[in-house]
């Protein structure tokens, strides 16, 4: 098959984000992170999309770009508004919403 | 003129919202002007619709008029729409003019009251509501109107809420009623199955196809609805709330609890003739309704110390003599009666209320006496009440009102003659009960000093009430007296007359009249020899405060509440508290467990945004897994 190369290309990215994401301490690469794990997904719907010979793919492709971006820029932001409140970049700092 | 119908209901109601909304902003004069005026203008449109409606009545026998569809499913279509004939306008006219002189006289009786406003909010939504049920088109308004003079009577008796036996009292009225109202609506369910309508002059002629003289469903229908009317008119034996609605301010017991609302148990009958001709064994028990009621209350109101208690048992009494007359097919005698009675009874509890409010809201009437001289214009109306109620012969409205429904009583083919016996010793009661007031509170020497008459506003109306309950009478006059048929000509075009028995002729007429009237008197006479202070049993008869079972059991109006007390509400709480531990408890096992499953989840909001990541990707892998499987 074609497409299995990408996948699986994709299902290990992803896994490298998600390990990325449970593991790292710091925000910045807990956000790296996250954009790696939308890139995969990305990288499967476009492998999709050129499996079954159709556009969707692509388009499904520039939406979650606009999402990611949009992400980053608010994400970014509250990155900024923490490390000017704590002083700190630790994602295990951040406990203040402790149930 | 007559397509102003519509106004008259909407203007008290608008009266209600402008006084309810914007009260608190008028000066006290401003609130009388709304109050009243707005109950002055539908009198005078209901003049003006009266007109309308007279000049061509004879041919045009009712006015219908559609405002809007209030509901309109498949299978069922309610309209709030008028309907105007000889009933309905009789009933307007007595609820706007009456009414009206009521609003007038309060107020100048509740110029003291911290509740000005609201008083006169709940005043005109109770005619609102009133004049939407006389005026109803369908039994679903009428029983809007219904519910609305319910309410209305709920929180004008609870009107001084401060009190907590007064809440206590119109919660009573409000739940007895309530039974009353419970089964009319199960009536209304029964016959809009039935009969897929729920137009009253329609549902009536297709129940008069439909259903056979005497048969099953007319007789449920019909119990249905008289237990409806019972509640609403403090019949037997829904009959505990009235004496406790006393309660409220006068003019509300005047209104409310002896002109109109009252009577509207008789107006539902009435307007729903037709089904209760096919039930003729439901009329029956109609007329023994009300003479069991009327004799029972006529005791009560003997023996009570309240001045406003003996007139709300003697309310009691004079509607039993209204529910007599249904009962016996005297349609229009009812209604005639109803009509004086409004007249006659309201000026009495607006005269009491005059005493009242001079004496310093003093209500016994053993610390009361000598008030002829000082209040005469109060003492001359009231007289003038009171003689109108006991049927003194040929000057008062009510002689001729009630002679009707006694000579009815004699004649009717669906009558007895031990119902008439009854009614006859409840002439003789009313005048002893009337006049025991008359002289405990107006003979005699003076026990408490009062403060003087009552200004214009409480005048007027009592003057114009007083003119009424001597005249009104002279619409309908026996045979004897000059026939004059005015009045059952005029309903003869919405309710049918009554048959006679045969050999009924003048001769017998007047020999049954005078027979009531020289009972009547009797009564006064008696109530002269017992009651008027000098007589030598007067002495005696005054210590009734004695606490001999006797009177102690016509006090508490024949035991009714303490009866009730031990077979419907001590049992129920007795119900409620014991088991009601045990299911409590299992709700507080919910509770509890409710807590502690929340108290252990919370654990598991860390605050670690990288422990939410994880939980979310362990949740979506043991989905997946779920989807592989």
């Amino acid at each position: 098959m074609l497409s299995t190369p990408s996948l699986v290309l994709a299902i290990m990215l992803f896994g490298l984000g998600v390990v990325g994401l449970l593991s790292r301490r710091n925000i910045l690469y807990m956000l790296l992170s996250l954009e790696i794990m939308l890139n995969a997904a990305s990288l499967a719907f476009i492998a999709a999309g050129a499996r079954w010979g159709q556009v969707d793919g692509e388009i499904m492709f520039l939406f979650i770009l606009t999402l990611a971006a949009a992400e980053v820029s608010v994400a970014l932001g509250i990155v900024l508004q923490l490390s000017y409140r704590f002083r700190t970049l630790d994602a295990d700092a951040f406990s203040e919403m402790r149930g | 003129m007559i397509n102003l119908l519509w106004l008259i209901p909407v203007l008290p109601l608008t009266g209600f919202l402008v006084l309810a909304l914007f009260g608190g902003r008028f000066t006290r004069q401003q609130v009388a002007w709304i109050g009243c005026g707005s109950v002055g203008m539908a009198a005078f449109t209901t003049a003006l619709v009266g007109g309308g409606f007279f000049q061509s009545f004879p041919d045009r026998k009712f006015y219908h008029q559609t405002l809007w569809n209030w509901i309109d499913t498949s299978g069922i279509t309610v309209g709030i729409s008028w309907y105007l004939d000889a009933l309905s306008l009789l009933m307007v006219a007595v609820i706007t003019g009456i009414g009206f002189l009521i609003h007038l006289y309060s107020a100048e009786y509740m110029s003291g009251d911290d509740g000005y406003s609201r008083f006169f909010a709940y005043m005109n939504l109770f005619v609102a509501a009133m004049l939407t049920l006389v005026l109803a088109e369908n039994l679903l308004l009428l029983y809007l109107g219904w519910e609305g003079v319910g309410l209305c009577s709920y929180l004008l008796i609870g009107f001084w809420y401060r009190e907590p036996e007064y809440g206590t009292a119109a919660q009573k009225a409000f739940i007895v009623t309530r039974i009353g109202d419970t089964a009319f609506a199960i009536g209304l369910f029964i016959l809009f199955t039935q009969l897929k309508s729920l137009s009253i002059q329609q549902v009536q002629s297709l129940a008069t196809e439909a259903w056979p003289v005497g048969s099953n469903l007319a007789a449920i229908v019909t119990v249905l609805f008289l237990i409806g009317a019972v509640g609403k008119s403090a019949q037997l034996p829904l009959q505990v709330w009235l004496p406790d609605a006393m309660a409220g301010p006068t003019p509300v017991s005047a209104l409310i609890h002896a002109a109109t609302m009252v009577t509207a148990g008789v107006y539902l009958i009435a307007r729903t003739h037709h089904l209760f001709a096919l039930a003729p064994l439901v009329q029956e028990v109609i007329a023994v309704i009300g003479l069991t009621t009327l004799l029972l209350a006529a005791c009560s109101a003997l023996v009570q110390h309240d001045i406003k208690r003996v007139l709300a048992y003697s309310t009691m009494s004079q509607i039993g003599y209204m529910f007599l007359a249904l009962g016996v097919g005297a349609w229009s005698a009812a209604l005639f009666h109803f009509l004086t009675h409004s007249c006659f009874k309201a000026l009495l509890f607006l005269a009491a209320g005059s005493v009242i409010h001079s004496l310093h809201h003093e209500q016994d009437i053993f610390r009361m006496g000598g008030l002829r001289r000082h209040l005469p214009w109060t003492f001359w109306t009231f007289l003038i009440g009171a003689a109108a109620m006991s049927g003194v012969p040929l000057i008062t409205s009510g002689f001729y009102s009630k002679d009707w429904i006694l000579w009815s009583v004699w004649s009717s083919p669906l009558s007895h003659r031990w119902i008439w016996f009854g009614a006859l010793l409840g002439t003789l009661l009313t005048g002893l009960y009337s006049f025991r007031l008359i002289f405990r509170v107006f003979f005699g020497e003076v026990r408490t000093q009062p403060t003087g008459e009552p200004g214009l506003a409480m005048r007027i109306p009592l003057v114009v009430l007083a003119f009424f309950a001597l005249t009104i009478g002279f619409l309908e006059l026996p045979h004897a007296l000059g026939n004059v048929t005015l009045f059952s000509h005029y309903l003869s075009h919405a309710l049918p007359t009554m048959e006679l028995l045969p050999g009924m002729d003048e001769w017998s007429e007047a020999r049954e009249q005078l027979t009531v009237t020289v009972s009547a008197l009797l009564g006064i006479g008696l109530a002269a020899f017992l009651f008027l202070p000098g007589s030598n049993f007067a002495a005696r008869w005054t210590d009734q405060s004695t606490d001999r079972p006797s009177v102690t059991l016509l006090q508490g109006g024949w035991g009714f509440d303490r009866l009730y007390d031990r077979v419907f509400v001590r049992p129920w709480f007795l119900l409620t508290r014991n088991p009601g531990e045990i299911i409590d408890r299992g709700y507080q096992w919910l509770a509890v467990g409710a807590e502690s499953c929340h108290g252990w989840m919370s654990h598991t909001q860390t605050g670690h945004v990288r422990w939410y990541a994880a939980t979310i990707v362990v949740g979506t892998l043991m989905l997946l897994g779920l989807f592989a499987m």
